[in-house]
């Protein structure tokens, strides 16, 4: 089970929207190396992990759902309250025109958040080289 | 609702960040070195600081967490408290 803390691991405080920015950042919360695959992998892959993995794999998980928290802040902070006007010169009326100002887990290219980004084997070594594939480039 | 912040806030919020940023980095770390006496010392130091920060922040400011919510007031403070993303902390 988990618990949550009503406050972010890491402050965001964003004073200047930017649809732009927010259009790649996204990709960390929904993208194949994003925040959500991030956790997905470890919380799937920890069941087949030796005892002491297992745990450390449910710690790491459970951080990268806080991480999660703190992209989607960002995300959502720099689309905040955009008019119309800002909305099309920042090229995101084709995110708009699906999820509005919502937050919706996709890459940057646009497409949506799937499990196919991550592996989940049951073989230790193939699921930590593949962690390490996903999460030491951007981690 | 209106949920700005003081200065003082902030920082104590700032300061409970820090804290337990080095408790979760040290249970990563305890995960597989179980035995590390010095590491357990180092985990407990914190961890009591940070139960200490977030029961004085609920007292004054509301709780962070439902371990510290309990309170005897007439209203809910829990759900009273800003939602995190918001960028008022």
């Amino acid at each position: 089970m988990w618990n949550y803390e009503k406050r972010l691991q890491y402050p965001v405080k964003i004073t200047q929207p930017n649809a732009k920015l927010a259009q790649v950042i996204i990709t960390q919360f929904g993208g194949p190396d994003g925040e959500l695959s991030a956790s997905m992998r470890y919380l799937s892959q920890r069941y087949t992990m030796p005892f002491n993995v297992a745990g450390l794999l449910t710690d790491i998980g459970t951080e990268e759902l806080a991480h999660m928290e703190i992209i989607s802040a960002i995300v959502y902070q720099l689309t905040k309250d955009l008019s119309m006007d800002e909305i099309e010169s920042y090229g995101f009326d084709k995110y708009y025109v699906d999820h509005t100002l919502a937050l919706w887990p996709q890459a940057a290219s646009g497409i949506p958040f799937n499990s196919c980004f991550f592996q989940s084997k049951g073989d230790p070594i193939t699921d930590l080289t593949e962690d390490m594939a996903a999460d030491a480039a951007d981690a | 609702m209106n949920f700005k912040m003081s200065t003082e806030q902030e920082n104590m919020l700032h300061d409970i960040g820090v804290v337990d940023f080095v408790t979760v980095e040290m249970t990563q770390y305890l995960d597989t070195h179980p035995m590390d006496r010095e590491a357990i010392e180092y985990f407990n130091h914190y961890m009591r600081m940070k139960n200490q920060m977030m029961r004085d922040y609920a007292n004054k400011y509301g709780p962070l967490s439902l371990s510290v919510a309990d309170n005897s007031c007439k209203e809910w403070k829990w759900a009273l408290q800003p939602m995190p993303w918001e960028g008022v902390c």
